[in-house]
């Protein structure tokens, strides 16, 4: 079959490889008919995350039709269903998975000896996403093996399009649970740092919980012309000052929530700090660049809450503790619960309360995604989202 | 937006003389002295080493992620520092010809700079002569903002999502009252 391999940093290539078999009872093939380029695959691609291997398959947002099915799962699924695949794998046993906490499942990490070495206690496996969290073959590709099928599954119901369901997989109950954990008051102000398209559900999320201001901060402008249509006040960083905005919009005291939908990767402009993470990231002595993170710390309201989405892969460097301390901040974070939030938010997409394709800009073969990748990161030619038919 | 794209030609470039940058940086600043002295301008080494470190700076500034443009602007600034403290270092220098020839060079790598540099503008030049795409109708709801605000008010959020009822900040009094 062909899929998307990762050969190593700016280095994906659509390669043909051997189609997966069922290697475990509880497995299910899947023939994906759509899948999408995540903004967590861009630090694979530019290599900001340890633990990839030359000819690994990436992608973890994918969608399609069982084709096969191991014994053990027969009960739950059935070939020729239709279903969307959350990128975290959960054994729905283990006492995480029982809380609803199945992007830390303690047993679908097949490298859990390293992740408890590396992490202390491992999470959970992953698709295409590094052999810390399992190594397991993504979903950019036309077939995946599912494993743990008859759990790491969302049943998608007749007369809605792949392009409508198939962020149910990630972004969509990513910015929702980014959301849902500030647990969103009437008079919250919520401030979203990044406009991709986590930032983008996240606005949509903050409002449908009831925001009562929304504040999108980015500094490509198409992608805060999208923020406003979602209805968030936005916030051009290379424009504006992002702090001085946000005390404006607040009465001076601040956001009462404020969410990192960036990561690891944040830009700045011509900060002191920017300067220092960009020359020790180039030297390898930092992995990830804090900027949002810094900002954040400082803007928010004392006894306000962070909310983490952006992905972080090892350590920062300059991070103000104290003043998260003094502030009395809650953080909250981590990757997302995908299976906690997908029934409630696939009965909103029936229901027609909100379309998620909104954000699809981009749609090609799977032989283009190499580009893609390109065009996405650096957000060429309009891109937001990128979606790939195999 | 400053436009940037780490992986066209002009990005290519920058990213090479960025390595030269850092090759040609640690010399200065390691062999400060024994330039110096090839070129018969010993009193010139400290200065060298601070050229040494300017260089190194600008390498990084170069290799890391972000605009390589101001770094390579800086770049030719450094050149025209170099060829006027060397061209300075020529007179009465029984040397002068291994100054001439670090002229030279140093020439050299100015006309890569000055080529990157337009390239790198050109790429940007062509990138904004790109129509914007109108995304201003991209809402995902299918009413207006104002009618979807707090629709999923009622979404079954998980009480360990929750802030503690004394942490929100919202009705103030009874939080108050009720602690
Ligand atoms: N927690 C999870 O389970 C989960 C799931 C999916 C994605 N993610 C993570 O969410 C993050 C965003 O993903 P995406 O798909 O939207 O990616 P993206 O790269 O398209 O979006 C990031 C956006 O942040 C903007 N940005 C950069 N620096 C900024 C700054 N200083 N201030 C404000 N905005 C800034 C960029 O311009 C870009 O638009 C990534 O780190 C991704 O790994 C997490
Ligand atoms: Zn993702
Ligand atoms: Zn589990």
């Amino acid at each position: 079959m062909r899929a998307l391999v990762w050969h190593g940093a700016n280095d994906i290539r659509c390669d043909t490889v051997p189609d997966p078999e069922i290697e475990h009872p509880r497995d299910a093939i899947i023939k994906v008919t759509t899948c999408a380029i995540c903004g967590s695959d861009l630090h694979l691609h530019d290599n900001f995350m340890p633990g990839m291997e030359k000819g690994d398959i990436v992608g973890h947002e994918f969608m399609g039709e069982v084709m096969e099915v191991g014994s053990e799962a027969k009960s739950a699924l059935k070939v020729g269903e239709r279903v969307v695949v959350p990128f975290t794998i959960w054994c729905g046993e283990c006492d995480q998975c029982k809380r609803g906490n199945y992007s830390v499942c303690e047993r679908s990490n097949r490298n859990k000896a390293l992740a408890d070495k590396v992490f202390g206690h491992t999470t959970a496996g992953l698709f295409g996403y590094t052999h810390l969290t399992g190594g397991y073959a993504g979903g950019q590709a036309e077939y995946v093996r599912v494993p743990m099928a008859d759990r790491t599954h969302i049943k998608i119901p007749g007369g809605l399009t792949d392009e409508q369901v198939l962020f149910l997989g990630d972004i969509f109950p990513t910015g929702w649970q980014a959301a849902a954990q500030c647990d969103i008051q009437p008079t919250d102000t919520v401030a979203i740092w990044g406009c991709g398209p986590v930032g983008q559900m996240t606005i949509r999320s903050a409002i449908l919980l009831g925001a009562k201001q929304v504040i999108a901060i980015d500094r490509v402008p198409e992608r805060l012309a999208m923020a406003k249509a979602g209805g968030a006040i936005t916030i051009n960083f290379e424009e504006e000052s992002v702090v001085e905005r946000l005390n404006e919009l607040t009465g001076g005291k601040g956001p009462e929530k404020c969410i990192d939908a960036v990561g690891m990767e944040a830009h700045a402009t011509a900060t002191l700090d920017s300067m220092y993470d960009r020359a020790k990231q180039a030297l390898m002595l930092e992995s990830d660049r804090a900027h949002v993170l810094r900002e954040m710390i400082y803007v928010c309201r004392p006894a306000g809450t962070l909310s983490i989405p952006g992905v972080y892969g090892g350590l920062i460097d300059k991070l103000p503790f104290g003043m998260a301390m003094n502030k009395g901040l809650t953080w909250r974070m981590g990757q997302t619960h995908v299976n906690r939030w997908t029934d409630d938010l696939l009965n909103r997409i029936q229901e027609g309360q909100i379309d998620p394709s909104f954000v699809i800009t981009h749609t090609v073969p799977l032989d283009q995604g190499p580009e893609m990748y390109k065009t996405f990161r650096d957000k060429r030619d309009g891109c937001i989202k990128v979606v790939l038919k195999p | 937006m400053a436009y940037y794209d780490r992986s066209s030609a002009g990005d290519n470039l920058a990213r090479g003389l960025g390595w030269f940058s850092i090759g040609l940086g640690v010399a200065e600043l390691m062999a400060g002295r024994s330039i110096a002295r090839w070129m018969g301008m010993e009193d010139k080494t400290n200065l060298i080493r601070a050229y040494g470190v300017r260089e190194i700076t600008a390498g990084v500034g170069l290799l890391a992620l972000g605009d390589p443009k101001p770094w390579i602007w800086s770049r030719i600034a450094g050149d025209a520092v170099d060829m006027a403290t060397l061209a300075a270092g020529m007179e009465d220098n029984p040397r002068a010809g291994n100054a001439r020839i670090a002229f030279g060079a140093v020439m050299a790598t100015t006309v890569l700079d000055v080529v990157c540099v337009q390239k790198l503008h050109r790429e940007e030049a062509y990138h904004r002569s790109l129509p914007v795409p109108d995304y201003s109708g991209r809402s995902g709801f299918p009413r207006p903002v104002s009618a979807m605000r707090g629709a999923a008010s009622d979404a079954p959020i998980g009480q360990d999502m929750r802030t503690p009822r004394i942490l929100q900040f919202q009705p103030a009094q009874s939080q108050a009252a009720s602690s």
